[in-house]
């Protein structure tokens, strides 16, 4: 133990002792990182042949279009019932004390909502316009499906210990249900998962969140070196996930949700203050959507950013869910499927569409009054009225309303981002330990490894960070959905079984 | 069919003073006794993802536990004595769990001890056996 917290002095004072040249740090984690990454990122995100649609934008909206069909619209065939569900209408009493759908849904749900919909759909809009919102939505709608499907077969091939605690999520299935099936190849399949769940451990559920986390705080104290953040926050996650003070992450586990609340009521407010300009807004998604509003790619590019910043924020088809869900207590696999199906609807369908509302009224994003088109930057991106990006965008729009509301979004992004993390080092952990086996030594060469990224994260710029988070965890969902076609008619047969019996009265309603 | 008594039983000595009077309260009645000990537990608490792992073996532990250091020194110590003692472990709000034990098992009445916290706590957070007063549908004693 005691060689890991001198390690990260070491560490700490490596970075201090060249304090005078912090920007210069700040500047060489940069170049170093988008470097070796690169060639990682240009592969994920290779357009089609001849055109600039990237193909793996198209893998994940043809899965989820396709198991929408598949599974006819189970999206919105069941949502009565899953809200029932999580009501524990369902619940057996003598099962009281276990793992309730409610808190499988909710600790879930703290791990994607988050930056994702803060900062992620500040940048969907800032590059795609307003019509981004609309594919954003439809990618949640259909996503919903993807995550059904995920979720049913998490908790139907997890394991389950003698010490009674449970490990599952898509390592597990793709070994046990590509068996089941007779197909080859389901432990290679469960090992290219796990080893990019632990890249999207390191990406999205960590630098992108530090990275995210030490912008809002330069929005607040001015501009200071990252790695400052990053070396903080290291230490705290370090705390948690290393020294065991739970306490920490319990407390972030019951203030999040209630964070995610005031966050949801603010835009609500500020929506209704301007509710003359919803329909409007609506208009500008619509029209931004399907026809040219002069943002780079056209239509293709709002749609990919709409996208890409969806399955950033609900993580459908990625896989994370199926780890979070597999820990339920049910005797039948589909219902926590019927639950999950819940979380893109309630992340990206209600949070990500409130947030890119609350920017696209309160006039953040810049129109030329001449052509109607917007005002591209430098960059590509859309001129924004004080120049912000991503988490900072978001608060300068919910500060137009509210002059105090950007030092409550701080709090809660640092909260976002710290409960995120945490969830992701948990899913990391869980596929490092798949892959190099239970036990003490391994789990501390996880964490040790994942500290030292959350001050890679807050160091580098968001460019390359947001790059390589997206698609570490985009290639999880390559492996992810690969899989889940072979295993889709498993689910198919649960769920027959589960609606003919639930018809005939056989499923029993408690409450 | 004998009458049946609930008794809330928590393993303080509030608890252990409410079990003497129920027994007595048994023996004249020529009633049976069902000790209820309920662990407080809400399936709308947030948990984090180790705490969601680990619940079922928690479970498991937390309910060895009460068994044996609540249940099984209150059947020990009444065995034998002219009343039939049936002992349950649940989870729930304390008092709606009581409630409905008490509804299930057609209970005449209801016996519980209370802590005797008055003032700002009991104000702020309420007491079982306050509640449990304004919420019974039998007859219930509180004993001090």
């Amino acid at each position: 133990m005691f060689h890991i917290p001198r390690a990260l002095v070491a560490l700490a004072g490596l970075f201090a002792a060249g304090s005078a040249q912090a920007s210069s740090v700040d500047q060489a984690v940069n170049e170093i990182f988008a470097s070796s990454t690169g060639w990682f990122v240009n592969f994920i995100f290779a357009p089609f042949p001849f055109t600039n649609f990237p193909w793996i934008v198209a893998w994940l909206v043809i899965a989820a279009s396709f198991f929408t069909l598949y599974f006819g619209f189970i999206q919105f065939r069941v949502i009565r019932h899953s809200l029932h569900i999580v009501s524990g209408k369902y619940s057996d009493p003598d099962d009281a004390g276990e793992v309730s759908h409610f808190q499988a849904l909710a600790t879930a749900l703290s791990g994607t909502v988050g930056l994702g919909n803060i900062a992620g759909v500040a940048v969907a809009v800032s590059i795609g316009g307003a019509g981004a919102t609309f594919w954003m939505i439809l990618a949640g709608l259909l996503g919903m499906a993807s995550k059904f499907t995920e979720c049913t077969l998490g908790v139907k091939y997890r394991n389950e210990y003698a010490n009674g605690s449970v490990s599952g999520g898509p390592m597990y299935y793709m070994v046990k249900g590509f068996a089941e099936r007779g197909l080859p190849g389901g432990r290679f399949l469960a090992i290219l998962f796990s080893i990019f769940c632990v890249l999207g451990a390191l990406g999205g559920g960590n630098m992108f969140q530090a990275n995210q986390a030490h912008g809002q705080l330069t929005n607040i104290f001015g501009d200071f070196p990252g790695w400052i953040t990053g070396v903080i926050f290291a230490g705290i996650v370090f705390a948690v996930i290393i020294g065991g003070l739970k306490s920490i992450a319990q407390v972030t586990e019951k203030v999040v949700p209630f964070m995610g609340i005031m966050y949801v009521g603010a835009a609500l407010i500020i929506l209704i203050m301007n509710y003359q300009h919803i329909l409007p807004a609506f208009g500008q998604i619509i029209d931004g959507a399907f026809t040219d509003s002069g943002v780079v790619g056209g239509v293709v590019g709002a749609l990919i950013q709409g996208f890409k910043r969806a399955a950033f924020s609900n993580e459908a088809g990625v896989g994370s869910a199926a780890i979070a869900h597999s820990a339920v207590r049910t005797k039948e696999p589909i219902t926590e499927g019927f639950v999950s199906l819940l979380e893109p609807f309630i992340d990206t369908v209600v949070i990500c569409t409130m947030t890119a509302l609350v920017i696209i009224i309160t006039g953040q994003l810049m129109v030329d009054p001449a052509t109607g088109m917007y005002i591209l930057n430098e960059g590509g991106t859309i001129q924004t009225l004080d120049g912000s990006s991503g988490v900072g965008l978001t608060s300068a729009a919910f500060g137009s309303a509210f002059s105090w509301f950007p030092y409550v979004l701080a709090v809660a992004v640092l909260l976002f981002a710290f409960s995120t993390m945490i969830s992701w080092s948990y899913y990391g952990l869980k596929a490092w330990t798949y892959m190099f086996g239970e036990g003490k030594k391994q789990e501390m060469t996880f964490k040790v490894i994942f500290c030292i990224f959350v001050v890679i994260g807050a160091s580098a710029n968001l460019g390359p960070v947001i790059d390589f988070s997206d698609a570490a965890i985009f290639a999880m969902a390559v492996v992810n959905i690969f899989a889940l076609y072979f295993l889709m008619p498993i689910v198919k047969a649960e769920l027959k079984s589960y609606l003919t019996r639930l018809e005939e009265g056989k499923i029993k309603r408690f409450h | 069919m004998p009458d049946t008594i609930v008794v809330a039983c928590d393993g303080s000595a509030a608890s252990g003073r409410a079990m003497d009077f129920a027994h007595a309260r048994a023996m004249q009645q020529k009633a049976d006794l069902l000790v209820v000990h309920v662990l407080e537990w809400s399936p709308y608490s947030f948990l984090t993802k180790e705490e969601i792992e680990e619940r079922h073996g928690r479970r498991k532990e937390e309910l060895a536990r009460a068994e044996t250091a609540i249940i099984a020194p209150i059947t020990a110590k009444y065995a034998g004595k002219g009343v039939e003692i049936t002992a349950m472990v649940k989870y729930g709000h304390v008092v709606d769990t009581l409630v409905e034990v008490a509804e299930k098992a057609r209970a005449t009445e209801i016996i519980s001890g209370r802590t005797g916290n008055s003032g700002v706590m009991t104000r702020v957070f309420g007491s079982v056996a306050g509640t449990l007063a304004q919420v019974s549908p039998v007859p219930c004693t509180i004993v001090p």
